[in-house]
């Protein structure tokens, strides 16, 4: 057998012209991880500093310190620290845990279903979590006048929470057949329901009053300004615990792509595999999505574009779609809270807004490549 | 209700009942049991070997298989023939643990095997079907890696190059670093052999068994005969078991040891090839008049239409 053959080398990605081409050099799986983990704290400081209250970039390692307690006192601090670590920190560190989570969550769908196309509101999650706030927005005082007063400003989020929850069992119990989960199934099931969530949210849009009806295209719209310290550290630790429970399934998806009974006899567990990334992302998205409204775009072309410069390896799309996903929302909210200030603009028009120009650039550069 | 009938009399009373009354009969299933299958049922399956005992497959009321017994011992190269339809491939998926038999069972290295179980093997069988697909952009080195997955738990010491190893013996090496989806057919099956080559690359104490559907039809004229070859060197060197489905009975009497030929879902004829393919056999089974032929290092050939 001839051994000493010369590999011909085809580079991943060789773009020709534009900007493309400085983004998207041919790379290994690691180093993209690094590049990627460079533009999210490039991004991030930039976020950092933007807002109603400008604040400079060389306050920023003060106020960070400050808020980790190392340097002088918070609560006593001046305009800048309480802006900071009151408003401006837990807004970051949702967008950073929501971007991250909506990517992660887009990539194991998309290896789940083997398609492409597969974004995490295929489950339901989305649209049940959009129709549970619905509800309470419009129906909420009529049907469960006491709820306001029990559960108090969680009302809506622990609703949206359970809604999206709610849906993905039913979509996830009628995908069951004899051989476990059919993805197939799933995929269809996911649909209609969608269709039907639709459906009573536009009911609810003929119910509601002019308040509620802005109040609930508002939330449908998604938007970080509801970022309070609780909220934002349960959704952190459910998305952490999420991560790490998707990110150690990173090579059973890979065996997965050449098919059911082949990954089935490489040795994969096809029906744990498909319930843990189930769970994982209704767990990370429902919780997202209670807290932020629905946040588009993310969960479908995150991943995408980091196939495209990294390859449909799943250990290094899987970090790589958390991390390009939370630099895209934290760009998104950064332009949200400057562009019209001091109104803030929806999230999810943003993220579409920003994150197009990048995909397009990189889908120009990859000519010849399959998705 | 189910029918019990014996012997060859299931045959004829079902036709006779179906001539009887068309839809009526239609709701009941003849469960069939053979004599012979009850032959050997007890006897311990051997610790080395791939066994199959009496496997029937029923889907309906069709019977896929009836009553097939198969044994392999590793370092052999077994060969499934038949026409269109005879049940090969159901008989492989049967053998690789991916169907369970309606009646009958299986052992791989002593051990049942049934769906439920397939993974426990997974580091000592490797099953190549007939058509597999990459759903993403894969590199053709990332494929045959793919092949490594049940050994990730404990890796040797060079999985990159027994994955480099495995590309090299079904010579694939020089299409490492292009994507697999802008392969030809023909490349494209050599690269899956290699990645279920490289699944058992690694020698364990339970013999290593390979089961193959057709590989050799996408395959040019150069690359069927050395993929059988390679198949053969690699069994005797490795003391790994290959069975194949073929549809190329000259292969088949080239380089296997031992041959299944199945029609109708049963077992017709089974022994070294020199033996069971004979030119009666051939125009019984496939219907084509075929005479055998020496070729030069003594190996017997069929030659199709000349008459015997």
């Amino acid at each position: 057998m001839n051994g000493q053959t010369a590999i011909k080398r085809e580079p991943r990605l060789l773009p020709t012209r534009g900007a493309g081409r400085w983004l998207c050099t041919p790379v290994s799986g690691p180093a993209v991880l690094i590049e990627l983990t460079g533009l999210l704290l490039i991004v991030l400081i930039y976020a950092a500093g933007q807002g109603a209250y400008a604040i400079g970039l060389a306050e920023l390692p003060h106020l960070f310190l400050a808020s980790l307690g190392v340097v002088g006192s918070v609560a006593s601090g001046s305009a800048a620290e309480l802006v900071f670590f009151n408003i401006r920190l837990p807004r970051l560190l949702l967008g950073l845990v929501a971007g991250a989570g909506l990517g992660l969550s887009g990539a194991l769908m998309q290896g789940l279903f083997r398609n492409p196309l597969a974004d995490p509101g295929l489950i339901g999650v989305s649209s049940g979590a959009a129709l549970a706030a619905g509800i309470t927005i419009v129906l909420g005082i009529l049907w469960f006048p006491d709820l306001p007063r029990a559960l108090g400003s969680w009302t809506l989020v622990l609703m949206a929470f359970a809604g999206g929850l709610g849906v993905t069992v039913w979509i996830y119990v009628l995908s069951q057949g004899e051989g476990g989960t059919r993805v197939g199934h799933m995929l269809l099931a996911g649909i209609a329901i969608n269709a039907l969530a639709g459906a009573g949210l536009g009911l609810l849009n003929f119910l509601a009053t002019d308040e509620q009806l802005r109040n609930l295209q508002f939330w449908l719209l998604g938007s970080l300004g509801g970022a309070r310290w609780s909220a934002v550290l349960l959704v952190s630790g459910i998305t952490l615990m999420a991560a790490v429970v998707g990110m150690a399934l990173a090579r059973a998806l890979n065996a997965l792509a050449l098919g059911e009974a082949q990954a089935a006899l490489l040795g994969v567990s096809v029906e744990r595999l498909k319930k843990s990334a189930i769970v994982v992302v209704a767990l990370a998205v429902g919780a997202i999505t209670a807290t932020t409204g629905i946040i588009g775009f993310v969960g479908l072309v995150a991943p995408h574009m980091v196939r495209l410069i990294a390859g449909p390896d799943h250990r290094w799309l899987l970090p790589g779609s958390a991390l390009l996903g939370a630099a895209l929302v934290l760009l998104a909210d950064a332009v949200a809270r400057t562009a019209l200030q001091p109104a803030e603009l929806p999230l999810g028009v943003l993220t579409a807004l920003v994150g197009v120009p990048f995909f397009l650039l990189l889908l120009r550069g990859s000519h010849g490549q399959r998705l | 209700m189910h029918y019990r009938l014996r012997g060859p009399e299931w045959r004829s009373a079902l036709e006779h009942h179906s001539d009887a009354s068309g839809a009526g009969w239609l709701q009941e299933i003849p469960v069939l049991e053979s004599e012979d299958c009850r032959l050997g049922q007890t006897d311990a399956p051997p610790a080395d070997q791939l066994v199959a005992r009496c496997v029937c497959v029923q889907i309906g009321g069709a019977s896929l298989l009836h009553g097939v017994d198969f044994s392999l011992a590793p370092g052999e190269v077994g060969a499934i023939l038949g026409p269109n339809g005879a049940g090969k491939s159901t008989l492989l998926s049967v053998l690789a643990g991916l169907r369970a038999p309606t009646q009958g069972a299986v052992w791989l290295n002593g051990q049942a095997l049934q769906p439920s179980n397939l993974a426990a093997f997974a580091a000592v069988r490797a099953v190549l079907p007939q058509h597999t697909q990459v759903a993403f952009d894969f590199r053709v080195r990332d494929v045959v890696a793919l092949g490594r997955y049940p050994h990730r738990l404990n890796p040797s010491t060079d999985e990159a190059g027994i994955v480099e190893a495995a590309m090299a013996l079904t010579n694939v090496l020089a299409l490492a670093e292009r994507s697999v989806s802008n392969l030809s057919g023909g490349e494209r099956a050599r690269v899956q052999l290699a990645r279920v080559l490289a699944q058992i690359w690694t020698a364990t104490t339970a013999p290593r068994w390979l089961l193959v559907d057709e590989p050799t039809a996408a395959l040019d004229l150069h690359h069927q005969h050395q993929t059988l070859r390679t198949l053969r060197r690699w069994s005797r060197d490795s003391g790994v078991g290959v069975v194949a489905v073929l549809h190329d009975l000259n292969l088949a009497l080239r380089y296997v040891d031992q041959v299944w030929v199945l029609d109708g879902g049963r077992l017709q004829a089974q022994g070294p090839p020199e033996q069971v393919l004979t030119p009666a056999l051939v125009q019984r089974v496939w219907r084509v008049p075929v005479s055998a032929v020496p070729d030069a290092d003594g190996v017997a050939q069929l030659l199709v239409g000349a008459t015997p």
